[in-house]
Formats: C-alpha cells, sequence, structure tokens
C-alpha cells in the first residue's frame, strides 16, 4: 500500500516538472512585461528592476534560476506586492480558498444526498421529479448567476447575511452555497441513480421482507452499497471546488487565491500566476492519488498492479 | 409527455437563434447606441428590458450578446471536435508508440482545470475574440481527442474493419469511412454538451473581467455591467443572468436527451 502511493507520488512528479517548466515558457512568450507603463521609465530604473528580478539575464538562466528556488520550495517574489514573496501570499491565501472548498464540500455531499436519497424513495412521483427538475437547474446554473441571485435576496432585500468580505462563519455561507450547490446538483442524481441500481437487489427484497421500516432498509442496507461512486468523485470533487473558486471569490471579495489568481493575471504578476498554478496542480494531483489510493483499500487488485 | 422538457428547449433554441440572428437589424436601437435622455429607464414599452446608465437599450444588446456568446460557443465546439476527431484518430489507430506520445501530451492538459488553462492561454494570446475562441478550443477537443481514441481502440477489433483492412483499404480511408461513421452518435453528444461548456465558460471569463471586454457585449459582460449596480438597478443583471441560464439549460436538456437515444445505459455527465 505503502509502496503503491509511493510509486503514485513518484510518477506525478515529472508531470508537474512539466507543467512548471510550459507555464513558465508560455508566460515568458507574452509580449509585453509587468513593469510596462504608459509612460516609459527612466532607463536606469528599467535597469534596476530588471537586475533586481533577474529579467536581464537569458531565459535558460532564469529558468534555471526559477527551478533551483523551486526545487527548495521558494516561488520567487512577488511583481506587483513589492517586498511580498509568493509563498507569503500563497501562505496566507490558501487557507482561505481550502476553508471555502471545504464548507462548499460540505454543502455538496450533505444537499447531494439528502435530495438523492429523496428522489430514489419517492421514485417516480412529484416530488422525484422536482427533486432532478432542480437538479437540472442547478447544473446549468453559471456560479456568478447563483452568487449574484443569493447575494441580492439574502443581501440586499432580506438583509441576513453579509454580502462580501470573509470576518467569521456568517460570511461563509452564501459564497459556500454559491459553490456548493452546482455540485449537489451532481450527487444528488449520482446518489438517485446509484440507489435505484440498487434497489432490485435481492438483498434489498430480504431486508424488506423480513418486515424492517422503509427508511432502515434506505438507510442502513442500500445506501451502504450505492455510496461508492460519490467516494469515487469526491477526492476530484474536493479538488474541483478548492481550485474552482476564482469566480466565487470575485463576487463575494474573499481574500483567497482565487482573487489573487485573477488580479495577478491583470497586474501580469508572473511569479505569483505561477505560484497559483502550481498550487492548483498538486492539489488536483494529490486528490487523484488520494482516490487511488482509496480504490486501493476497497479492492486490493488495484494496488498490486 | 415524456418528451416535454425536449421540445420546450428545443423551442427556446430555436427561438433565440432566430431572434440573435435576425433581432439586432429589427430592433430600432443598436446595441451600442446611447441616449442620454434615458439614462437607467426600467423596463418599459419602448426598452423591453430597461436601459443601462449610458441609455443603451438592455434588449437589443441582450440579443447582440447572444449572437456573440453564441457563435463563439458553436465555432469553438465545432472546431474541437474536427481536432478532436484527427488527433484521437491518429491515437486510436496509429502504432502503439504513437499512441503512447500523443496520449502522454493529453495528460498534461487533463492535470489542471479547464478555466485555469483558459486564463493562462488568455495571458498568452491576448484579451480578444481570436484569443478567447483559441483558447476555448484548446480545452475542449482534448475531451474529444479521448471519446474518439477510446471508440476507436473498441472498434478496431471488429470484423468489419479487418475486412475493410483486408480488401486494401488504407488507414485513413478505414478511419473515414468505416470507424467515423459508427461513432457519430457519441460525437453528437459531446458536441451537445461542449457547446454550453463554452458558453458557460465565455460568460463567466468575461463577468470576472478576464474574458472579453466592453464595448464587446457578449451575456458575460452585461452580467458583469449590471452586477456593480445590482443593489437599484437589478433588472440590469437579471435580463443577461436569465438567458445565460435558459440557453445553457436548453442546451444540456438536449444533450441529456440525445445521450438517452444514443446510449440508454448512459448514467449522469461528468460534474463540472
Amino acid at each position: 500500500m505503502i509502496l503503491f502511493l509511493a510509486r503514485r507520488v513518484l510518477i506525478s512528479l515529472p508531470v508537474l516538472l512539466v507543467i512548471a517548466t510550459i507555464t513558465f515558457f508560455l508566460l515568458f512568450l507574452v509580449p509585453g512585461g509587468p513593469f510596462d507603463r504608459e509612460k516609459k521609465l527612466p532607463p536606469e530604473i528599467e535597469a534596476n528592476i530588471n537586475a533586481k528580478y533577474h529579467l536581464d539575464l537569458p531565459v535558460w538562466k532564469q529558468y534555471l534560476f526559477y527551478m533551483s528556488g523551486l526545487a527548495s520550495g521558494d516561488l520567487g517574489p512577488s511583481y506587483k506586492y513589492p517586498g511580498r514573496s509568493v509563498n507569503e501570499i500563497l501562505h496566507d491565501t490558501f487557507p482561505v480558498s481550502m476553508k471555502l472548498g471545504l464548507a462548499s464540500f460540505f454543502v455538496a455531499i450533505s444537499a447531494g444526498l439528502a435530495f438523492g436519497i429523496l428522489a430514489a424513495s419517492f421514485h417516480g412521483r412529484w416530488v422525484d421529479r422536482a427533486a432532478m427538475l432542480l437538479s437540472s437547474g442547478g447544473l446549468s446554473l453559471p456560479g456568478f448567476v447563483l452568487g449574484s441571485g443569493l447575494i441580492f435576496l439574502f443581501s440586499i432585500k432580506l438583509r441576513l447575511l453579509p454580502p462580501a468580505l470573509w470576518e467569521g462563519w456568517r460570511y461563509m455561507v452564501l459564497p459556500s452555497l454559491t459553490l456548493g450547490l452546482g455540485a449537489a446538483a451532481y450527487i444528488a442524481r449520482l446518489v438517485r441513480s446509484s440507489l435505484l441500481d440498487i434497489s432490485f437487489h435481492e438483498f434489498v427484497r430480504t431486508a424488506r421482507a423480513k418486515g424492517l421500516p422503509e427508511s432502515r432498509v434506505l438507510l442502513k442496507h442500500m445506501l451502504r452499497n450505492s455510496i461508492s461512486p460519490v467516494l469515487t468523485v469526491s477526492g476530484p470533487l474536493l479538488a474541483g471546488l478548492v481550485t474552482g473558486s476564482f469566480v466565487v471569490e470575485y463576487l463575494f471579495s474573499i481574500p483567497g487565491m482565487g482573487r489573487y489568481f485573477i488580479t495577478a493575471v491583470t497586474n501580469r504578476d508572473y511569479p505569483l500566476i505561477m505560484g497559483v498554478t502550481l498550487v492548483y496542480a498538486v492539489v488536483i494531483v494529490a486528490a487523484n492519488i488520494i482516490v487511488d489510493g482509496l480504490y486501493a483499500v476497497v479492492d486490493p487488485r488495484v494496488a498490486r498492479r | 409527455m415524456k418528451h416535454r422538457s425536449l421540445y420546450l428547449s428545443g423551442i427556446f433554441l430555436l427561438a433565440l437563434l432566430f431572434a440573435t440572428a435576425a433581432g439586432p437589424s429589427v430592433s430600432p436601437y443598436t446595441f451600442d447606441q446611447q441616449d442620454p435622455s434615458a439614462l437607467l429607464q426600467p423596463p418599459s414599452a419602448a426598452h423591453w428590458m430597461g436601459t443601462d446608465r449610458l441609455g443603451r437599450d438592455l434588449f437589443t444588446r441582450v440579443l447582440a450578446g447572444g449572437r456573440l456568446s453564441i457563435s463563439i460557443g458553436l465555432f469553438s465546439a465545432v472546431t474541437a471536435l474536427v481536432i478532436g476527431v484527427l488527433y484521437g484518430g491518429a491515437a486510436g489507430y496509429g502504432s502503439d508508440r504513437t499512441d503512447q506520445i500523443l496520449m502522454r501530451g493529453l495528460d498534461i492538459v487533463f492535470a489542471l482545470p479547464d478555466i485555469l488553462l483558459i486564463i493562462l492561454m488568455m495571458v498568452v494570446l491576448g484579451r480578444g475574440l481570436l484569443g478567447i475562441f483559441l483558447a476555448l478550443t484548446l480545452v475542449s477537443w482534448v475531451t474529444v481527442a479521448r471519446l474518439v481514441r477510446g471508440e476507436v481502440l473498441r472498434l478496431k477489433e471488429y470484423d468489419f474493419v479487418a475486412a475493410a483492412g483486408a480488401l486494401g483499404a488504407g488507414d485513413s480511408a478505414v478511419f473515414f469511412r468505416h470507424i467515423l461513421p459508427n461513432i457519430v452518435g457519441p460525437l453528437i453528444v459531446t458536441l451537445s454538451y461542449r457547446i454550453p461548456a463554452a458558453i458557460l465558460a465565455e460568460s463567466t471569463l468575461s463577468f470576472i473581467g478576464l474574458g472579453l471586454a466592453p464595448p464587446a457585449a457578449s451575456w458575460g459582460i452585461l452580467a458583469n455591467e449590471g452586477w456593480s449596480g445590482m443593489r437599484f438597478y437589478p433588472y440590469l443583471i437579471f435580463f443577461p443572468s436569465l438567458f445565460i441560464f435558459l440557453t445553457i439549460l436548453s442546451l444540456n436538456t438536449l444533450g441529456d436527451r440525445l445521450r438517452d437515444m444514443f446510449d440508454p445505459r448512459g448514467g449522469p455527465e461528468c460534474w463540472d
């Protein structure tokens, strides 16, 4: 098992290396630089800036310089926030995005399970149809539409919850709903179809035949056997929620990694763009490894391959 | 009765296509025509969806925005389909070595979230129509290529393919004449999911200010313009959002029904 995981980590290192390399050269290809102004800077100042950030070196030297920094975990200085390193910015913003991701993951799983179970237990009746209609809507609703709708309703009209910033649990409600409900719609469909698939098995009939109440059959016997598809998608789902939060962070002015990424793109803060990209890639790769590990626990044949 | 959702979305999409194609030229206003005497009007008989802070007619802007957003979605999805078929076909029908090299390339693209890749590409290509079109195509074709490769590998084992080869048909003839017609179904389904995905990506990017930029008018730009004044002029964000939502919903419904037709066993489409 440990060998299996170690091998997976080793395999994914070259992938991360290639991503870092490609991103580096892509960003180097971009015309113009972070210090371009409408007014031309005096040449001495420009030379000083270029020297400070090693922009005067040939590309391959810059690349080697960046990569040797990366090997020791140093992502370089930010171009836009003088005196702050990319590491510091990520250190401050990653926990915010992670918290938001986890909260919306909780929303996705709990609402998804609730609606999926509800729909399956009323299969074919109006509750089922209403839940599936809601889920179609949720799957088609862009994050910024849902988010602005929630802000309009709960912050502007009802004045119940704050529309922006990140200062306590009340500030987390609307963002995590915005981010989590789309995923909940997907989980609900998954749970419903998985429960319906399993309802024809003999052990379900046995459980019913021995006189168990329907709720016990559903929650104890059927749910446990139909949960594996949810486990399968949960790793990529969590990664998607942590890395897919920039719209929500933009909408609610949350000081997370995604919002810094957006400003980094508009400011051409290349080291910060690279840093966020690499962190995202690591999160996704890690999520995939964890899912593979879970597979290996469930099905020992996977680990032996 | 069973196909009511299919008919509803079909009718909506046809009406939308017609309205966005003909509307901007029929409307008494143009999408960038400013009217200082009618700033921020609520919806009325003269301005069906009201006017924005420069006095531009929102209804005309929504139709013009639809024209832009739908064209971007449609063209990038179709281009991605063509590239994906060729690449996936080459990987599936080429030698094992070719397959290995071509598929390793795809793994890199899959290791990053779509929207992040699109943004990175936009940084490189610039914030224009061409930039967003290329960026959307770039992330879309990978899905198609994977699908085509898988289908080709499956169909390659069939006798009719071996027979075609034995009768002297070349590799490309076998692929285009014998294999491709057999995967038209899954391809249509994929296409019908890629279009709403592209429309969603474009509007999201334009909304956070990394996609198209004003004075162009796409649905995402309109929603972004309405967002800042949502407290007092909610209709400015409501109507563009409604059209984005209904369009994506209709296209997804269409995709679901098509998938049911071509593959009755299919599960729910992957999240995101």
